[in-house]
């Protein structure tokens, strides 16, 4: 390999320096003893017990699991479903207005996705004459819209992978088509649909500005407690809630990379190391 | 495939595009509607005619999310570069790298670049104990346009990085061949080569840069006011839905024309671009 010249290693440094440094203030500041988040006072773990007392954020919590969960097994069902059927379409135009509608969600800026489920959301409530429609139903009915191009984008190509022969040959053996479906496809697009499910799941958890608007009062989930808390001084507890969730995250990250790693290693031997 | 199965897969499908319809295309509908009614559901123009008022807030979000995508772009070509030329070891690891912050919560990361420039902050209690006097970072348009960057460097280098590793390096090798210096190699094969990164990432960058709210209420102060504020302040407390829907109505159109534009760019020959 050639030799990293010392004006690209330090290029490398200072972004990396600039990515990380208001992580690091975070997670140190976790830890202060005192008020401040800018002078360092004592090390302490007292933000922490602080923000295990605190019923609302932890109420938050619960919301935002039961919305990430929920949204991402519909969306990675239909999505999968969805997927197949959008491989199998013949007619051309079909399939790209299709995926052109698919795309939507993904190119439009967030904020005029979550405006127009809440106006949609708001005028069926009109209709019907009831108000306050927002709650959960709707969260998880916009987790799960903006969700599904994901999945389908993790399957489509898993599938254009498959040989589609070995369905035929599965249907020719004396499967049914939907036998040869699950004993043949879906093992073969496992991959996808796990990849999909785990970007799916991450985006619900993450995402704030299309929650933002379509969750109601009492259906808050994390990012809009962090953002009502953010709205006044913040004491350090949201610090010890990031380096949690951050530490988390750097576990799942490690954790699914040795699984990957792992399955990687697995394909290969079994396909006589072809694969990369 | 046999009837059978083409059957199924139109019945497989039957579900999401029920489901597309309802909840992509019915809610754009929607905002349209709003747009262009007012709230007795009469057809109105008044709306779109009230945005006039808000035309240098436009300007101002376009001016400082294209600012914000130049300054992604500028830092991101020459790491996405270095990275590619890297192990496939030292790749990983460097990809995982730049993919963490982004997992961090987005408010939580916004929140802490305002405690780290505010006026008693961590840069200013440094400045002030060398004995300097302190500086005014926060609530400034620059502040704003760092938060822009900060949270969407990834997007930006993502792209290119992932094109740049899967350009053809015998191309690299000709262009060697034929007698180019390392400077020609790069103008003319690299930089061509990678233009589909460069427009994918910065639309990824501009999009939410251009529409953001957070980011310039927590890092602009009063001062720097973008057109997501205002879609905001429609929807959370002024809840006049009709001006805000003709707000998103007409920034979902201005994001599609400068899509549209970027995506002329990629299909002149490229080149042009940088």
């Amino acid at each position: 390999m050639k030799k990293t010249s010392i004006g690209s290693k330090l290029y490398q440094a200072l972004v990396f320096i600039f990515l990380y440094a208001p992580i690091i203030v975070l997670i140190v500041f976790s830890f202060n003893s005192g008020k401040s988040t800018s002078v360092f006072e004592g090390f302490s773990l007292h933000w922490y017990k602080e923000l295990f007392r605190d019923a609302a954020t932890l109420d938050a919590f619960k919301n935002s699991m039961i919305v990430a969960v929920a949204s991402s097994i519909i969306a990675t069902v239909m999505g999968t479903t969805a997927a197949t059927a959008i491989y199998g379409y013949k007619n051309k135009l079909l399939k790209s207005s299709v995926m052109t509608v698919t795309n939507i969600p993904m190119m439009n800026p967030e904020i005029v996705t979550g405006v127009s489920m809440m106006l949609l959301f708001v005028f069926i409530g009109a209709v019907f004459g009831k108000t306050g429609t927002l709650g959960f139903g709707t969260l998880i009915i916009a987790h799960t819209t903006f969700e599904l191009p994901y999945v389908i984008l993790n399957v489509l190509p898993k599938l254009r992978q498959t040989d589609p022969h070995l369905a035929e040959a599965a249907q020719d053996l004396g499967c049914t088509p939907l036998q040869a479906f699950f004993k043949v496809m879906l093992p073969a697009i496992m991959p996808g649909i796990i990849s999909g499910l785990m970007m799916a799941f991450t985006l619900s958890v993450d995402d704030f500005i299309i929650s933002y608007f379509v969750s109601g009062t009492e259906s808050q989930t994390l990012p809009i407690r962090i953002f009502s808390m953010t709205k006044r001084r913040v004491t350090p507890d949201m610090y010890a809630l990031s380096t949690l969730i951050f530490v988390a995250i750097l576990v799942l990250l490690i954790v699914s990379n040795i699984i990957s790693a792992h399955g990687d290693k697995k394909l290969s031997k079994e396909k006589g190391g072809a694969k990369k | 495939m046999n009837k059978q199965s083409s059957l199924m897969s139109r019945l497989a499908g039957a579900p999401y595009l029920v489901w597309a319809a309802l909840f992509i295309i019915v809610p754009l509908g929607m905002v349209a509607y709003y747009a262009f009614t007012d709230s007795e559901g009469a057809f109105t123009l008044a709306n779109l005619a009230e945005i006039s008022k808000y035309k240098d807030t436009f300007v101002l979000s376009i001016w400082l999310g294209l600012l914000a995508t130049v300054i992604c772009l500028l830092i991101a070509y020459p790491l996405a570069y270095i990275m590619a030329q890297k192990g496939p070891q030292k790749q990983s690891t460097m990809t995982m790298l730049i993919m963490l912050p982004m997992w961090m919560n987005f408010l939580l990361r916004t929140y802490s670049w305002m405690t780290i420039l505010e006026d008693y902050g961590l840069v200013n209690t440094l400045i002030t104990s060398l004995g300097f006097e302190p500086l005014q970072l926060i609530n400034t348009r620059g502040a704003v346009v760092l938060g822009m960057v900060y949270n969407f460097l990834p997007y930006m280098i993502l792209p290119i990085y992932t094109v740049m590793l899967k350009t053809d390096h015998s191309l690299v090798e000709a262009a060697q061949d034929l007698g180019g210096n390392k400077l020609d190699v790069f103008r003319n094969v690299t930089i061509p080569l990678s233009v589909p990164g460069v427009v994918s990432g910065f639309t990824m960058v501009f999009v939410p840069s251009v529409s953001t709210f957070y980011i310039s209420q927590k890092l602009g102060g009063t001062g720097t006011i973008l057109i997501g504020d205002i879609i905001e302040t429609q929807f959370q407390t002024a809840n006049n839905f009709h001006l805000g829907a003709s707000l998103s109505f007409i920034l979902m159109i201005l994001i599609f024309i400068c899509l549209a534009v970027m995506n002329r760019f990629s299909d002149d020959d490229g080149g042009v671009i940088i």
